[in-house]
């Protein structure tokens, strides 16, 4: 069997390094995670010519081998390690057309690492358009490189990459700077005490704070001698260092690439006057903002009432189908609607993230960011926060999942802690049913009562989560070099086949990572509600039998007196009727304690366990709201439901973090269980807090 | 007293002189940000902060507190 090829992908960030991977691989990719942090890691396969195949690994973007994130941290980590198993035959440095001097500077470092790198000058159909000429084989010699001038938009120039990494043993692998020409005495001592190991390589041990492979562990405690330096002078090496590498490339552009100005076409500076305006720029964001939250409920609604009913169709089915047992009911009832649960939430998903493949690719973003950074660092937050928290009004788990481009370890942290106070669409039904049940129907100034109150709950959710996270920023004691240099890229038509990608893998990792927790957590659920200790649970069928003899029930109205009788003496049951006496001061009896326990896996739930719990067949809103409204409250009489007990609950809903999803991706973003569960103490407090106190306040 | 790049107005440019404050990232000289690389201030957000510059080419967004270490000196049209 032949040996595969490993490629390594490197760029600067705006490349269409991602575009060169997809072009590769098409479809044969895989996204994974490096072991023990949220840094994806995606390879793919990639058939060259003469029968020969190249592994792939499309590294995060970097501006250069300087780390200053985890991200960056892997590029070098890899490049480092020669005993990884991805450790690259040959380098790829993506570089697009328009930055190549600034692109070159990677280039640079890797050649000196004496891996066999060659240069992918991309868009090159841009070239004529922004009136540059490169002059590639001139480029080629200065380099000492072999160069592949492509357009992935186009789909030019693949071929020849491909030619050329099949045929990487040629490619030349000497230095372009020699570290004795940044600090001669400093390097010719590093040279004398490791007379044998490569200095750049050295050098980049001493200066970066990665963590290596086990061979260089020993070489590590030996170096550390030459950590001596104080920071400000490494630093300032690092300074000379850059500056040489410029010189180098300047060198070599002066000749090989030639831009005529007058030929550029300018739609950067004509479209940043407005999108990056003090008043149009808000404006605009803000229109383009409402399309995406109102397509996100639009769109999703129909997938999702067609995902509910395919799975609610196909428990039914399996019911009908197979004998029925212990094993039928925890398929049919727990797995099948745990998956549901699951899959209910790709539609939302995949939407979000749509619009953000689009906004991102087209360079609008890096826009929002410049826009919004000043007004939400007060908060602790930063300009990339803003995505998460709008996106978390339609649902909080993409929303966190684009957290991930923030680099400031703390601003992401605050950014992932307070996005579940915002309004998402799960909490929706719940207010819904409650606002009209409590709250009158009278107008104020042409506006509904009701709508008010929807409007009043959003803005609590999200004036709540900026208010938290301007107290998290007080409190959280996290050690945070943070800094905030951000590429305004030139605005691009985004390419169909990279969004298309972006989603895909976003569904996936959501399906596959949190949705294993979210079914456990389902199933348990379930087998908690199916099962009971006792006597009431088990005979569940013949005491209310015996009970409702004497009326003339139909099947169907004692089949559902029956699952009532027995949610009432499940496990959850059990549960609701113990925690009544701490929920009595917020105006709740034992059912709604069940409906809240239950809706612990998703909110929307409460509703589907109230109709359960007043039997009611089906959970069409009209029978619910009728028997919710005609539902005694035992303790104090009158009814259950009133002005008080209503917003009590409307606001232990707003606060609560219900969401078990929420939980899981929490979990998995943060790679701990200490934030999840923090969350869902500090959030219940707040909930439990605000909603006594209303009740008290308004009974 | 010295200009630095936080004094640059709207469409205002300059060359830059010195970045050896060790408050400048890396990073941001590694995306060009060198003495004698030449700077245009392209668009300022509400509250002067971020801003919005064009470095020798490069377009980039940094914030005032960065800027201000960043020295250079002006060129008047």
């Amino acid at each position: 069997m032949s040996k595969q090829i490993n490629v390594a992908l490197i760029g600067n960030p705006n490349t269409g390094k991602t575009s060169v991977f997809n072009a590769l691989t098409g479809l044969n990719q895989k996204v994974g995670n490096y072991p023990g942090i949220t840094v994806e890691k995606k390879e793919g396969i990639c058939k060259l010519p003469r029968g020969v195949k190249a592994h792939i690994i499309d590294l995060p973007g970097t501006y250069s081998l300087n780390a200053s994130s985890l991200d960056e941290n892997v590029v070098i980590e890899l490049l480092l390690n020669k005993n990884d198993k991805d450790f690259p035959n040959i380098a790829v440095v993506v570089s697009d057309v328009e930055n190549l001097k600034r692109n070159l500077l990677i280039f640079t470092q890797i050649k000196d690492l004496e891996i066999p790198t060659i240069l992918v000058i991309n868009m090159a159909d841009r070239m004529s358009y922004k009136g540059i000429s490169l002059d590639i084989e001139y480029l080629e010699k200065e380099l000492d490189t072999k160069i592949a001038l492509i357009s992935t938009r186009k789909n030019e120039g693949i071929d020849k990459l491909k030619e050329l990494v099949s045929n990487y043993k040629e490619i030349s692998t000497s230095a372009c700077i020699n570290p004795a020409d940044i600090d001669k005495e400093y390097f010719s001592n590093l040279k004398k005490t490791f007379p044998n190991q490569l200095l750049y390589k050295l050098w980049l041990v001493i200066t970066q704070d990665v963590n290596f492979g086990k061979t260089d562990r020993n070489q590590i405690d030996a170096v550390a001698d030459f950590k001596t330096k104080s920071k400000g002078d490494l630093k300032r090496l690092q300074q000379k260092e850059t500056i040489k590498r410029y010189q180098f490339i300047n060198n070599a552009l002066k000749k090989g690439q030639t831009i005529d100005a007058s030929q550029a076409k300018d739609l950067r500076s004509k479209l940043d006057r407005v999108l990056t305006h003090k008043v149009w720029g808000y404006v605009i964001f803000f229109v383009i903002l409402l399309t995406i939250f109102q397509a996100i409920y639009d769109w999703s609604g129909v997938p999702m009432d067609f995902i509910d009913g395919v799975f609610a169709s196909l428990s039914e089915w399996l019911k009908n189908q197979l004998p029925s047992g212990a094993f039928t009911d925890l398929l049919a009832e727990g797995i099948i609607p745990g998956l549901g649960g699951i899959v209910i939430f790709i539609p939302q998903i995949a939407f979000l993230f749509l619009f953000i493949a689009i906004l991102e690719e087209s360079g609008y973003m890096s826009r929002v960011v410049f826009l919004m950074d000043r007004v939400m660092r007060k908060f602790g937050l930063s300009g990339k926060s803003v995505v998460p928290l709008i996106s978390g009004t339609a649902c909080a788990i993409p929303a966190i999942m684009v957290t991930r481009n923030i680099e400031s370890w703390k601003e992401r942290l605050i950014t992932i802690l307070v996005t579940p106070f915002t309004t998402c669409s799960a909490r929706l039904p719940v207010y819904l049913i409650i606002i009209a049940l409590v709250i009158p129907e009278g107008r104020f100034f042409g506006l509904s009562y009701q709508a008010l109150t929807l409007m009043l709950l959003y803005l609590i959710g999200f004036g709540s989560a900026v208010i938290s996270a301007y107290i998290l920023n007080k409190v959280l004691k996290i050690r945070n070099k943070t800094f905030f240099v951000v590429e305004m890229p030139n605005y691009k038509l985004p390419m169909f086949k990279n969004v298309a990608i972006t989603v895909l893998e976003k569904t996936k990792s959501f399906v596959f990572g949190a949705g294993k927790i979210i079914l456990a957590i389902s199933i348990v659920l379930w087998f908690l509600a199916s099962y009971g200790p006792g006597e009431q649970f088990n005979n569940a069928e013949e005491i209310i039998k015996t009970e409702y003899a004497s009326q003339n029930l139909n099947e169907g109205e004692i089949q559902n007196k029956i699952a009532s009788h027995k949610l009432e003496h499940s496990f959850i049951g059990i549960t609701g009727r113990a925690i009544e006496p701490a929920i009595r001061p917020l105006g709740y009896d034992w059912k709604i304690g069940i409906a809240i326990v239950s809706s612990f896996a998703a909110r929307e739930v409460f509703v589907g366990t109230l109709a359960t719990i007043y039997s009611v067949g089906n959970d069409d809103e009209e029978t619910i709201k009728n028997r919710m409204a005609a539902e005694k409250n035992t303790m104090l009489g009158g009814p259950l439901f009133t002005l008080a007990s209503g917003i009590s609950l409307l606001l232990f809903y707003a606060f609560a973090m219900q969401c078990m999803s929420t939980l899981a991706v929490v979990k998995r973003e943060t790679n701990s269980w200490k934030w999840p569960t923090l969350q869902l103490i500090i959030m219940t407090a707040i909930a439990y807090i605000t909603a006594l106190i209303a009740f008290q306040f308004l009974k | 007293m010295q200009d630095t790049l936080a004094h640059l107005k709207r469409g205002e440019q300059g060359i830059i002189t010195d970045v050896s404050s060790i408050h400048i990232p890396l990073k941001l000289l590694e995306m060009g940000c060198l003495p004698g690389n030449s700077v245009k201030l392209v668009q300022l957000a509400p509250f002067q902060d971020p801003m919005y510059l064009n470095i020798n080419g490069t377009h980039l967004a940094i914030r005032k507190e960065t800027a201000m270490h960043i020295l250079i000196e002006k060129i008047d049209e």
